[in-house]
């Protein structure tokens, strides 16, 4: 053996490294970096949801006039007509002399408003600060509540992020069944938005005969009975109060008929909002509404103070359960959309990891022969940087947690057919040179060089087309460029260095009168 | 063992070389023509939509799912095919749901019940504005990615290899669009990530023949272009074909192992191996002949830029011996 040089420690050292730490993806042991396997291989739901931000926009402008209400009345301050119409809370006054009274109101209360007055009219819209600041918040919102209740729910290991500035990425693993899947579906899009609504009083009985534009000119909405659709109600569209003055719900069962019903809290405003509410209302009903259907609708008989309030409605306990925990995780502050949704059976997932082995398996074995039968030892030290290859990829991925999917398979497969492609431009200079009759040592060294600027510049190029498609390309298709990147930049390492510093170092026991074991070649006679 | 000997005659490909651009033009021509009259076939990754895979116990009864799902008003576009094998068959419909909770598979898997034992193995929605999107996206991953390349070739070689190479890569990429629409494989993601690999490899196999020229033009004592071309292309016949044997093997393991997800990708690959081949020797050398490429007036450049090179190999050869 010749001595030993800094190519061959480093190809000896990358190769240890690629072995030592694709060990714990390999074994899939508990402990240690490693690699996780797409939902298109271990399968699962992935979903992109986008929020209707404009739900949100709407139900703050409400939330606006409701608090607006409640601030004016506080004051003593007289006024028609409050209602929301295109996204704007719109009273008259009836006393001039309140205007200045109500422009402080506005003023120190309502921050980021827009104001428009026109005469004892008063039109208040959201600023296009506010607008922004109130979509993004239902997002993040959004991100915050569908985690919290997948993680109530005791889901493995489920993702839940904000893409981009408008889009959450939904992943679950592990999902079985498409029973499964759907109630992990139904349990994200629960909206649930609580609100307790005042019924109309002096209007109540024409509810049968009105249409929803007519209600909605007195500022009321018609909403239905959870039960019996048929059974409406007219409401004040502006809530009492809604979940967000919520602190906990809980299941909890009726005494005498022990049917499920839900018992929550209210905070402190909440709590004094629905008192004093309540405390100037007896004689009325107040509806409790869930997701725009009234579950119940009592009379008010005396005021409520201490802000503990309970749903009744027909519940199964899987529902109350349901519905309690999606109370406790929050409402979604607007509903969510899907804009895409890819979803993988585990056997499925199962399938495509085996179809995919057997390609890369088959695949390498295929180029391992074939190199050994037609360059002869070259072809033994080829391989040797190939598999080097192969194990540095699993390593960097392993380093990185990065994410393994069927087409980054496929990437690992392409890669193990061009890795070679490296050492079959070498050995070809080197051939070459060994047939112009030049030395061993010369042929060797001579031929690395004449190799390396195609070997660069073709890796180059490579590697342009598959940084593009990782900048670009999403999920699975990442993946792709992803593997195919690492085992590029892998191969200038073990197919140019490693293989360089392996001949240097058994340069002396290569003998120049078998050359067709070391390289697979018969020199001519002669040739010069 | 060596298939092409070393002292093989030099193959005079340019002497041929019109005859392969006229056939190279049939096949874009006949490509550009099926792009255009039968067109890509977009899956649903581009064109929005719904595929349910569903895989049932035996046979799968397709004919009455055929019948069930066009009962269906909603799903009377909707096409039910075989999936790789007689138990398994795809849905694919054009409608997509927004709804969470109660979407299109949902609606399916209803229709589906008492069509014997069966398993939704898979389902795949794309809303129309994510379409779109990924369209808009894949075609700026094309655009930038032949950008990058063609600026990193300018500067590596010629303006003039650099469209070369150019030139065989959207022959390429035009004859591997035409076999899609021809076989009318969906166009989904990993197909775009397979025409972008194509645009890879087709130049990593241009530049190995480039270099080789770029190296003759220096060492080949002729001063006619078509000589130095063929002596060269000559040289790398062997690497260019081992490598493509290479490659195409394991593209075809994939394609007939990897699954029936996978068959597009391969199929594409497969494809594309074949035509990157053939157009770094039959496409882009000949058109560098074309564009009146010079040979005296790069040597000259050359030369300067050689002696450039050569003092700073002096300089990283003190360096490496640590004499700086």
């Amino acid at each position: 053996m010749g001595k030993l040089n800094y190519r061959v420690v480093i190809f000896f050292f990358a190769f240890l490294f690629g072995i030592v730490f694709s060990i714990p993806s390999l074994t899939q042991s508990e402990e240690g970096k490693k690699i996780t396997l797409g939902l298109d291989l271990q399968g699962g739901l992935h979903m992109l949801l986008s929020v209707k931000t404009e739900v949100a926009i709407e139900s703050k402008v409400k939330s606006i006039g409701t608090s607006l209400k409640y601030s004016l009345e506080d004051e003593g301050i007289v006024f028609e007509d409050l209602k929301i119409d295109e996204g704007k809370v719109i009273f008259e006054l009836l006393d001039s002399e309140d205007v200045p009274k109500v422009d402080k109101l506005l003023q120190d209360d309502f921050k980021e408003v827009l104001i428009q007055k026109n005469a004892l009219v008063y039109e208040v819209g959201l600023s296009s600060e506010l607008s922004k600041k109130t979509e993004q918040n239902a997002i993040d919102q959004a991100v915050d509540t569908i985690r919290n209740r997948l993680n109530m729910f005791g889901l493995a290991e489920p993702t839940v992020a904000k893409q981009g500035t408008d889009k959450i990425l939904v992943e679950v693993p592990g999902v079985k069944t498409a029973e499964d899947e759907q109630r992990i579906r139904a349990l994200i899009a629960k909206a649930a938005h609580l609100q307790m609504m005042a019924v109309d009083e002096d209007r109540a009985n024409r509810v049968y005969g009105m249409t929803d534009a007519e209600a909605k000119q007195y500022g009321d909405v018609i909403l239905s009975d959870v039960n019996d659709n048929r059974t409406k109600y007219l409401l004040y569209s502006i809530p009492i109060l809604d979940g967000s003055m919520l602190t906990d719900a809980q299941v909890g069962y009726e005494e005498k008929s022990n049917r499920p019903l839900i018992n929550f809290s209210l905070n402190g405003q909440g709590a004094k909002i629905f008192a004093d509410f309540t405390e100037v209302s007896v004689g009325k009903r107040m509806a409790v509404v869930l997701d725009n259907q009234v579950y119940t609708a009592p009379n008010i008989v005396q005021r409520i103070g201490g802000g503990q309030v309970q749903i009744t409605g027909s519940f199964t306990p899987q529902e109350a359960h349901d519905v309690a925990i999606a109370l406790r995780s929050g409402a979604l502050l607007a509903p969510v959309k899907v804009e895409e949704k890819r979803s993988v059976g585990p056997s499925l997932g199962a399938d495509s990891i085996k179809a995919s082995s057997i390609a890369l398996m088959v695949g390498f074995i295929m180029v391992v022969i074939f190199m050994l039968i037609y360059y002869g030892m070259a072809g033994v030290i080829s391989n040797f940087a190939l598999v080097a290859n192969l194990f540095l990829i699993l390593a960097v991925m392993s380093l990185f947690e990065a994410t393994l999917t069927l087409p980054g398979m496929a990437g690992i497969v392409l890669t193990v057919g061009m890795a070679v492609d490296a050492n079959v431009i070498i050995t070809e200079r080197i051939r070459e040179l060994l047939h112009q009759g030049n030395s061993i040592t010369k042929s060797i060294e001579q031929g690395y060089n004449n190799a390396f600027t195609a070997i660069w510049d073709a890796n180059i190029t490579t590697l342009i087309a598959a940084v593009v498609l990782y900048a670009y390309g999403t999920g699975p298709i990442k993946g792709f460029s992803l593997t195919i990147s690492i085992g590029v930049l892998a191969s200038m390492l073990t197919a140019i260095l490693g293989t360089h510093g392996i001949y240097q170092w058994i340069l002396p026991k290569i003998d120049k009168n078998k050359l067709g074991f070391w390289f697979g070649i018969k020199p001519e006679k002669g040739a010069k | 063992m060596e298939v092409f000997k070393y002292n093989k005659p030099i193959v005079s490909f340019m002497e041929n070389a019109k005859k392969f651009g006229i056939f190279s033009l049939v096949l874009v021509v006949l490509s550009l023509g099926l792009l255009f009259t039968k067109g890509l076939n977009y899956g649903i990754d581009f064109a929005g939509g719904t595929v349910i895979q569903v895989k049932y116990k035996g046979d799968a009864p397709i004919e009455e799912v055929r019948n069930l799902l066009h009962e269906n008003k909603a799903y009377s576009g909707a096409s039910v095919t075989f999936f790789g094998s007689n138990d398994e068959i795809a849905i694919r419909t054009k409608s997509t749901s927004s709804d969470v909770d109660a979407d299109v598979s949902d609606e399916v898997r209803q229709l589906l019940q008492g069509t014997g034992e069966y398993e939704i193995r898979g389902v795949d929605m794309v809303g129309p504005a994510v379409g779109d999107e990924l369209r808009t996206q894949g075609l700026m991953a094309m655009v930038l990615s032949i950008i990058g390349i063609l600026l990193y070739l300018s500067f590596r070689f010629e303006w003039r290899f650099a469209l070369a190479s150019v030139v065989a890569l959207i022959h390429d990429v035009t004859i591997a669009m035409g076999m899609l629409a021809l076989f009318q494989i969906d166009v989904n993601l990993p197909i775009l990530a397979a025409i972008l690999t194509i645009l890879g490899y087709s130049l990593n196999d241009t530049v190995i023949v480039f270099d080789r020229i770029r190296e003759g033009i220096r060492t080949i004592k002729s001063p006619e272009l078509g000589d130095v071309i063929d002596e060269s292309v000559t040289r790398t016949l062997s690497r260019t074909t081992l490598t493509s044997l290479t490659t195409f093997f394991v593209v075809l393991t994939l394609y007939l192992f990897g699954g029936e997800i996978l068959k597009g990708f391969s199929f594409t690959l497969l494809v594309g191996v074949v035509v990157g081949t053939y157009s770094s020797i039959f496409v882009a050398s000949p058109v560098l002949m074309w564009l009146k490429f010079s040979i005296v007036e790069f040597r000259e450049k050359e030369a300067a830029a050689l002696k450039r090179e050569k003092e700073k190999e002096k300089m990283r050869a003190q360096f490496e011996q640590g004499t700086i």
